[in-house]
């Protein structure tokens, strides 16, 4: 990586982080703070989904796991919420390699993949609202005990800045993967599986890695979720929507691109909070404008928002181009 | 103990849920064997026949089963719409376009129904919802003994229409060889449109067969669209027969998981045959070799 690849990441970072000096309202910041979240675990996703092209209908399966994960551990085994985090995300990535040697191995690709995705999912969800272990339907409450020490501060902002700093660290981690030797296999095998065995890229070892590393950042958001709200149950933490919401953000905001899954989370997000603004309290609106938002930008906008960029952009260079060319020909 | 009565009573229950499974299954499949899509948005289109069944009852005291007649072809042209206009278009033929263009539409759908509707949940009553038909020492409920007649009728009507018409033989030629059915003069995004709208229509009857017996919510959809996907996937995705098949025998793992594990556990078992036959044999049991 070099020094073009970090200054982005960097600036938009620290702009970011100065957000909490000039807005204190609560309200705003919970909405940045769960909009960071959602962004975090897309991230994830378009670790194994943008770059492996293997669409997962199902992380719901990792977000979940990181979430309960960290919430049993501290209220069955008193264990500490920090280190309830790396556990978290470790069994994140134990979860999503299991799940990848199973499907990888029986060669799921494409729509096969995203619906045993989702059945995984589904499985968790059931067996998670079934189960006293996890507090069955009821969920599962982690104890209000206000201290650095146990990932809850008094300050929202606070916490704004640690998710923050990890959506950055998983924003360089997306860059390295991109410039790296992996992420160029991943890539390869994204756009033709077949040729790039045959190149001799060990094609399920790389799809391995990438749903190991998804699975593991997906399951990270899911402890942060949990450890905001201090709630959660099977609906929340396995349900359906966690999954879709995981997987428009970076198709919304430009899928297999480093910035994407965090453009368009603000988008989606921001949209919805527009849309509840105006339409005020008709229920369901803002995901109305989620799903027209999404028709919207498989059907006119294939790489999503940055992807309508480039090509503005590129449109842009072109014309300069052309005048450059049309100037030379005036002066022949 | 179980007695061997109440289990086989479960058992002839579950076949019975398992036909309205196998009619959703079976717009699902033929959706899926023809334009070779997986449909997310059926879930809710399911959801809109049966807000179509229930405002007919409701506000037009019209009876459920009668309903269907006017139903089925309202369903067919909503589906014919959403592929001319709406998914074809949007997808630019790409499979992972469609999954999502069917994705966004089914969140779309799903969510103005809960605009105009709300979250509450409704039911419909009729005389002969709670009825049941004795078979021997079995008591069997009336409007589930009509759902597994009426599944199979219309199990055969499709297969008729596909084998023995000409838009079925059209239909065919485009789930073989859409190339060359173009080349014989075939209007292919015609046939697509009217596939899915056969698939909707599909919907509308068992939409008009559960409501005598079952609720609906804007969000019910999501409950029958992975069971139908199941069955899809059990009974060979694109086979009419592997669908029926697929939805009784669905039907009665359910009613028996529900039975011996209990009503919060009842579906597991359905998933995990979901999952099992797509990590060992994602062909299914009818489909042809991939």
């Amino acid at each position: 990586m070099t020094a073009r690849d970090l200054i982005p990441i960097a600036v938009l970072t620290i702009l970011a982080a100065l957000l909490p000096l000039v807005v204190t309202s609560s309200p705003v910041l919970n909405f940045l703070v769960f909009m960071l979240i959602v962004a975090l675990g897309a991230q994830g996703w378009n670790i194994l989904g943008g770059f492996g092209g293997q669409f997962s209908f199902g992380h719901a399966a990792f977000f979940g796991t990181g979430a309960y994960v960290t919430a049993i551990l501290q209220l069955r085994y008193g264990v500490n919420a920090w280190a309830g985090l790396v556990l978290a995300t470790g069994a994140g990535a134990v979860v999503g390699w299991s799940i990848g040697y199973l499907s990888f191995r029986s060669g799921l690709r494409g729509s096969y993949f995203a619906l045993v995705t989702l059945a995984f999912a589904e499985v968790f969800r059931i067996l998670a609202n079934a189960a006293s272990f996890t507090g069955g339907a009821a969920g599962l409450l982690i104890k209000l005990d206000v201290s650095p020490a146990n990932l809850q501060f008094a300050d929202r902002a606070v916490f704004y800045w640690l998710v923050l700093a990890l959506v950055a660290a998983v924003l360089l981690l997306t860059r390295w993967i991109q410039r790296s030797r992996f992420g160029a296999q991943l890539v390869a095998v994204r756009e033709n599986e077949d040729a790039a065995k045959a190149l001799g890229v060990d094609s399920l070892a790389v799809k391995l890695r990438a749903i190991a590393l998804s699975g593991a950042v997906t399951a990270l958001s899911g402890c942060l979720y949990a450890q905001y709200f201090l709630y959660i149950d099977a609906n929340i933490a396995y349900g359906s929507w966690i999954s879709v919401e995981l997987l428009l953000a970076p198709i919304i905001g430009g899928v297999g691109t480093v910035f994407g899954p965090v453009v368009g989370a603000l988008t989606l997000h921001g949209l919805g909070e527009v849309a509840k603004q105006f339409a005020g309290r008709i229920p369901g609106i803002d995901l109305i404008v989620f799903g027209g938002v999404l028709v919207l930008a498989v059907a006119f906008a294939r790489g999503g928002i940055l992807g309508l960029l480039e090509r503005l952009r590129d449109r842009g260079r072109g014309m300069v181009a052309r005048g450059t060319k049309e100037v030379s020909h005036a002066g022949r | 103990m179980y007695s061997p009565q109440i289990i086989l009573e479960a058992a002839l229950n579950g076949l019975m849920t398992g036909a309205v499974y196998a009619l959703i299954a079976l717009g699902l499949t033929l959706i899926y064997g023809v334009l070779h899509i997986i449909n997310f948005a059926h879930g809710a289109l399911l959801t809109c026949a049966m807000f179509g069944v229930w405002i007919a009852w409701a506000w037009l005291g019209m009876d459920p089963y009668l309903v269907i007649l006017p139903l089925v072809p309202l369903m067919f042209a909503l589906g014919y719409g959403l592929q001319r206009f709406v998914i074809g278009p949007a997808s630019h033929g790409d499979d992972g376009n469609i999954l999502l263009v069917t994705l966004g539409l089914s969140i779309v759908l799903e969510n103005v129904l809960l605009a105009l509707f709300q979250s509450d949940t409704r039911t419909l009553d009729t005389d002969y919802s709670f009825q049941v038909v004795a078979l021997g020492p079995l008591l069997l409920s009336y409007p589930r003994v009509i759902g597994l007649g009426v599944a199979v009728v219309v199990t055969g009507l499709l297969w008729l229409v596909l084998n023995r018409t000409d838009t079925g033989k059209a239909i065919r030629a485009v789930a073989k060889e859409k190339l060359g059915a173009n080349l014989v003069g075939i209007d292919v995004p015609h046939v697509y449109a009217v596939t899915f709208g056969m698939g909707c229509a599909c919907l509308a009857v068992a939409a008009g067969l559960l409501m005598p017996t079952f609720y609906v919510n804007p969000r019910i959809g999501g409950a029958f669209v992975l069971v139908a996907f199941t069955v899809v996937v059990l009974g060979g995705m694109g086979s009419l027969p592997g669908a029926l098949l697929g939805g009784l025998f669905i039907g009665v793992v359910e009613s028996l998981c529900g039975l011996f594990l209990g009503d919060s556990l009842g579906q597991i078992g359905i998933f995990l045959i979901f999952i099992a036959v797509l990590l060992v044999r994602p062909t299914g049991l009818f489909g042809a070799k991939a």
